[in-house]
């Protein structure tokens, strides 16, 4: 017992030692020195971050991370991937393996105390949704009492779902079904009459449908999904420059920069603009990096609503709108604070 | 001279038509009494059910090479998925122009295990075309030299990473396995205690939780800024695993050994290790070919767990596919074309086995 007891405590000691040092040190000097940024990644979502046939990393995810490199090095194809399960993702990015974890993870309280993480600026709102038969005439999700309802299990989205059943007062059957591929096929052959995920997750689905216009989103959404990079405590520099590269990005749609105009903008009268691209020195400075690091992630990744467009937009088999993921100015909450 | 004829004569009478040929095959394997009839028709009726629908599917209704918008409105199969991805599938996101390495690398691979089934080419030469062999698929598969591109071991993925981590985890698992299951046995009491605590521990743990260890816990232990490669903290979790298991079963080839054996090999005046390596071990292992392949052809497959941790084989690799919205849906066909894979990877092994066992107890039975 006693030297269970020694061991025990020499552990956590070694943790806290381990840890300790883990947050001294310079995130920026690290990836500088490497010559390249490792970015953790989901892997498996398509539209967020999924190599193409030829091992090519696309999505959402992985244009925040290739923005980032371009910020910190001029090139955003200075990085590199690491595909991570969700419980491997937060050990990884505190044991230092990667730099910035871009894996659609949510922003929780617990995340950024206990597990000692920062979230940075939020790169896609997401939220969980009912698909519906649009032949059961269900306009309403507090229509969907004694409904079965196909869930993944063991994911907040079964929580998620109990709690809107119950609050609400509506009886509901689930039907728990492990995995993503045969959930849908289960949905689409009638076994349930609902299917719940989050809402960007829905649009995959109801695009493999056999007829996709049979099928449509109910209007309530049941939960908050932030989805955010994140980034170690202890590191301020390091956050700013993640926080702000996504803020740039957001910037830049509402300044109307974009990857195809972006050079013609630096001619532009806007002290605004001057000041974003780096123009009239000094935010580049101020974070550490080349003054012209807004103008390398515009040019070579494009603005957010490039990055939405190219990977999730209307044009994708996602088809996502922008919904909450627009602009302020026009309604969603991408907002970015002011860039002096 | 009368007995001879007596004997054409009976040769002559041919026997009754119902008990020759394929009628009398038929009667005498499959309707020799009432329950064996009932059992032939049964089966019958059942592979009629199924074989030619799924012959159907695979086959006649199926498509070969489309999108896969396309797939969804074909009847049958849809192969299609596996002939749009299956560069990805096998190779993962090694560098598309550069996937030639990894081929030419396993068909070295493929070619030196086919050269070694004969056990008349075990001699020192191909020792070194092993040596060889290896290191020229180290480079292939790494390059930097010879003006190969230097491709990370972290774009290493699908079927050579698979093989890779079988062939090493079961070349360098069964020699441990020896060891261990020697050090079991051993007079010394630390050596005793420390391979027994070995063994029961990693067999008391399952894979999965192995894997999760060498992933997920072990890199906070490191010291800051030190991170061991993923594959092979993957590979030296599965070759500890499959040891324990291998080093029981070694063991009980070893208790099945006679005393007499320990003994003659003693009078000879042998000390342990030449009592081990020409006496006891030879035919020790012999005895328990059948159960160290099943052991083997079982972490053939475990490697595909890794999935778990994230490193990106075979099954990992088409679940990415899968998960890609044109073709959702499309897990039967996509299954398939791995199960092959894993199909002819273990049939060989237990084939090869059967042909060892037969050749090394060749000499037994003739004595």
């Amino acid at each position: 017992m006693k030297v269970a007891k020694v061991c025990i405590v020499t552990l956590v000691a070694a943790m806290l030692v381990f840890t300790a040092g883990i947050s001294a040190a310079k995130t920026l000097d690290d990836v500088r020195a490497r010559g390249f940024l490792i970015a953790g990644v989901n892997g498996g979502v398509f539209g967020f971050s999924m190599p193409d046939k030829k091992g090519v990393w696309r999505g959402l995810d992985v244009d925040t991370a290739k923005a980032i490199a371009a910020a910190v090095f001029g090139d955003a194809n200075k990085v590199k991937f690491v595909a991570l399960t969700a419980v491997q993702r937060l050990p990884a990015l505190q044991s230092k393996e990667i730099d910035v974890l871009c894996r659609n993870t949510t922003q929780t309280l617990t995340r950024e105390t206990v597990n000692g993480l920062n979230f940075c600026h939020v790169n896609f709102y997401d939220g969980q949704g009912f698909l519906v038969p649009k032949k059961l005439g269900i306009k309403s999700a507090k229509e969907l009492g004694g409904a079965t309802v196909c869930v993944l299990p063991g994911t907040t989205t079964e929580m998620n779902a109990a709690d809107f059943f119950r609050k609400n007062g509506l009886k509901w059957k689930p039907v728990v079904i492990e995995q993503t591929a045969e959930l849908s096929k289960a949905f689409f052959a009638g076994r349930c009459d609902v299917l719940t995920s989050d809402a960007s997750q829905l649009a995959a689905h109801r695009s493999v449908a056999p007829n996709p216009d049979d099928y449509e989103l109910l209007p309530e959404i049941i939960s908050k999904e932030p989805l955010a990079p994140v980034v170690r405590h202890g590191d301020d520099q390091w956050y700013d420059i993640v926080n702000w590269t996504v803020m740039a990005l957001i910037q830049a749609e509402e300044f109307g920069i974009t990857s195809k105009n972006v050079d013609e903008m630096l001619k532009s009268n806007d002290p605004g603009i001057k000041r974003f691209l780096g123009v009239t020195p000094g935010l580049g400075k101020a974070l550490g990096l080349d003054e012209k690091w807004a103008y390398n992630i515009i040019k070579q990744v494009g603005n957010y609503g490039e990055i939405f467009d190219r990977n999730v937009g209307p044009n994708t088999p996602l088809g996502l709108k922008r919904g909450l993921n627009d602009l302020w100015t026009r309604g969603g909450l991408m907002y970015s604070a002011p860039f002096r | 001279m009368e007995q001879a004829t007596f004997e054409t004569n009976i040769e002559d009478v041919k026997p009754p038509a119902t008990s020759v040929g394929v009628i009398g095959w038929v009667k005498q394997n499959l309707f020799n009494g009432w329950l064996n009839s009932i059992l032939t028709i049964f089966t019958f009726v059942v592979l009629w059910k199924i074989v030619p629908p799924f012959f159907r599917w695979a086959f006649i209704d199926s498509v070969w090479n489309t999108t896969g918008q396309a797939c969804r409105h074909a009847a049958g199969a849809c192969w299609s998925i596996v002939s749009a991805n299956y560069r990805f599938i096998i190779f993962g996101f090694y560098p598309y122009d550069q996937q030639w390495r990894p081929f030419l690398a396993m068909m070295i691979l493929f070619g030196l295990l086919f050269y070694s089934r004969n056990r008349k080419h075990w001699k020192k030469s191909l020792g070194y075309a092993w040596i060889l062999g290896l290191f020229t698929m180290g480079l292939l598969m790494k390059g930097g030299l010879f003006g190969l591109v230097p491709v990370e071991t972290t774009k290493w993925g699908g079927l050579p990473l698979t093989l890779l981590l079988s062939v090493f985890g079961l070349t360098a698992a069964y020699p441990l396995g020896v060891v261990l299951a020697l050090g079991r046995r051993s007079k010394l009491p630390a050596i005793k205690v420390l391979c027994i605590l070995y063994i029961e521990l990693i067999r008391g743990v399952p894979l999965i939780s192995l894997l999760f260890m060498s992933s997920i816990i072990f890199p906070l232990f490191l010291p800051e800024g030190i991170t061991i490669n993923k594959i092979l903290r993957a590979q030296v979790a599965i070759i500890l695993f499959t040891a324990a298991y291998i080093a029981e079963v070694v063991r009980g080839g070893l208790q099945a050994m006679s005393r007499g054996q320990y003994e003659a090999a003693e009078s000879l005046g042998l000390n342990y290790y030449l009592t081990m390596r020409l006496v006891i071990l030879p035919q020790a292992l012999k005895i328990v070919i059948p159960p160290t392949v099943s052991i083997l052809i079982s972490a053939f497959k475990d490697t595909s767990l890794v999935v778990i941790i994230a490193l990106w084989d075979l099954l990992k690799t088409t679940q990415s596919v899968l998960s890609n919205p044109e073709w959702m849906g499309f897990s039967r066909e996509a299954y398939i074309f791995i199960a092959i894979f894993y199909f002819l990877g273990c049939f060989s092994m237990s084939n090869y086995s059967r042909k060892l066992e037969k050749e090394l107890s060749a000499g037994e039975e003739s004595r």
